[in-house]
């Protein structure tokens, strides 16, 4: 009988409303945890597995030595080199041709690379306005390098201790 | 001539009432969607214009420009009257608000009668949505919606017979000025139970959560209006936001004194207050009310349908019927402060 009074005490006076109320009140007043996207990023770790890149020596020589081992390792087949003597000799790519819709971010090729030439950057925010723009030729791949260089080489210079 | 402009003057309130109402409710979706973001503890929308103010002038541009789309073999004609009896119907309510004294479109003697009655035709709009949109989740949505006004409705008009018999009349400016007095006049506190029990009918009446099983999202994927589109889901949106502007500008009307200063009476606060104007003080309080819709929309979760109906049937109307005894009683005795 009490415990029935009690309870009839407790739903009519909105007691558990008032305190669920409570803590969606206090919420309202918390510091929010939301990101402004383009303005503010979350911090990407150094591994990050992004957009492709070719690197290069200070120099300005192309790192890449036509060894088709990332084309060998890639398990999405997304790598395409064709590859010839340069007029100097040495051997280079006249081709090599990424497919970013079959590409899957495994980092096999960064791996297989002896040169450290062909890279995964932190760049996850790219797009494609028309069909095509999907394959990064190797002109498209050396100037994302060129352009991020600092970033690149600092990322690898992080994580060096741990290959 | 003399009747043209009066009819001119006529058009004009009208006209000042329907743009203030768009405002409001252009505002109050802004709040709404910043405010649940708040107690989610995100920001809400902040894009377009200065902290997304603008937010609401967008989406009505997107609402206006899309298609109407009528689904197969609804029937065309009652698919987009709908809305418009929605609409018109949320709208013509508000004939008989007081925004301060004597600053009514019509003052009728029988008010709330007459709200009583507009505000359960809404439901026709609905109903009929539901029917013509040839959908089962619509049909389920509009029935739901239908039993839970009429059900809510019963509560709501036992505690508006409780406000009558504390006032003594069925005009919105009288059942306001027989509150004054200080704060402790509001009939919110000798008829705090009809207080209750109105608002949350009120919340129920008009379909929001946690009462919103008429577009219970999870179950019935949107209810009355999942098949319409464009301007139609506009009138739809538009129409449930001013029904929740009148719901709190009723309680504020009929329990917080109108546009009443809460500071009637009280020495050193009435005159430091005097200045703000009667229908800040309305606006005010109705805001209140309105924070409350979202505050309860972001706190709790979907009742279930059978539970709605037990607390309609089987406590909102005892707990009205019992608290219209105690008033009766309480005016019969003339209880101090508030029925002397």
């Amino acid at each position: 009988m009490l415990q029935r009074i009690k309870s009839y005490i407790k739903s009519f006076s909105l007691v558990d409303l008032l305190i669920g109320m409570k803590v969606t009140g206090k919420y309202f007043f918390k510091k929010k945890f939301t990101l402004q996207y383009p303005e503010e990023r979350t911090p990407a770790s150094p591994r990050f597995r992004g957009l492709h890149a070719l690197r290069r020596y200070p120099n300005g020589e192309e790192r890449c030595i036509a060894c088709k081992l990332c084309e060998a390792v890639c398990p999405a087949l997304a790598i395409t080199i064709d590859a010839e003597p340069r007029d100097d000799g040495s051997r280079r790519t006249t081709r090599y041709d990424i497919d970013l819709f079959k590409c899957i971010y495994c980092g096999f090729c960064e791996e297989a690379c002896p040169t450290d030439s062909i890279v995964l950057t932190n760049m996850h925010d790219y797009h494609f306005e028309n069909r095509g723009e999907n394959i990064m030729t190797k002109d498209k791949l050396l100037a994302i390098g060129d352009r991020y260089e600092k970033d690149i080489a600092s990322d690898r210079a992080e994580d060096k201790v741990y290959r | 001539m003399n009747e043209l402009i009066v009819l001119a003057v006529i058009v004009a309130k009208m006209l000042a009432i329907v743009i203030g109402l768009i405002i409001v409710v252009m505002l109050l979706t802004y709040l709404e969607r910043k405010v649940l973001g708040y107690m989610h503890v995100r920001l809400g929308p902040n894009r377009v214009g200065p902290f997304g103010l603008f937010q609401p002038i967008a989406d009505t541009i997107k609402l206006l420009v899309k298609e109407i789309i009528v689904p197969t073999n609804a029937n065309r004609f009652l698919f987009i009257i709908a809305p418009m009896i929605s609409f018109g119907t949320s709208l013509i309510a508000w004939a008989v608000i007081p925004f301060d004294e004597h600053v009514v479109l019509s003052n009728i003697n029988a008010g709330v009668l007459y709200i009583l009655t507009v505000s359960s035709l809404g439901v026709y709009g609905i109903l009929i949505a539901g029917w013509a949109s040839n959908s089962k989740y619509a049909m389920f949505g509009a029935l739901r919606a239908a039993a839970q006004s009429i059900s809510y409705e019963i509560a709501m008009g036992f505690a508006l017979i409780g406000v009558m018999m504390a006032a003594g009349s069925l005009n919105f400016q009288e059942i306001v000025l027989a509150q004054n007095g200080n704060i402790l006049h509001w009939y919110m506190i000798p008829l705090f139970p009809l207080f209750i029990v109105f608002w949350v009918s009120g919340v129920a009446e008009t379909n929001r959560l946690p009462f919103d099983v008429a577009e219970g999202e999870s179950e019935i994927v949107a209810g009355f209006h999942v098949e319409y589109s464009g301007v139609t889901f506009a009138l739809f949106y538009f129409a449930e936001y001013v029904n929740m502007t009148l719901i709190s500008v009723l309680t504020s009307l009929m329990f917080l004194g109108g546009w009443l200063s809460p500071f009637q009476g009280i020495p050193v606060l009435e005159p430091l207050f005097a200045w703000v104007p009667g229908y800040i003080w309305l606006f005010l309080k109705m805001s209140f009310f309105l924070y409350c819709f979202i505050w309860f929309r972001a706190t709790f979760p979907r009742y279930r349908y059978d539970q709605i109906m037990r607390l309609g049937w089987k406590i909102f109307i005892p707990v009205t019927l019992i608290w219209v005894v105690v008033i009766a009683l309480a005016v019969q005795f003339q209880l101090s402060p508030w029925f002397s």
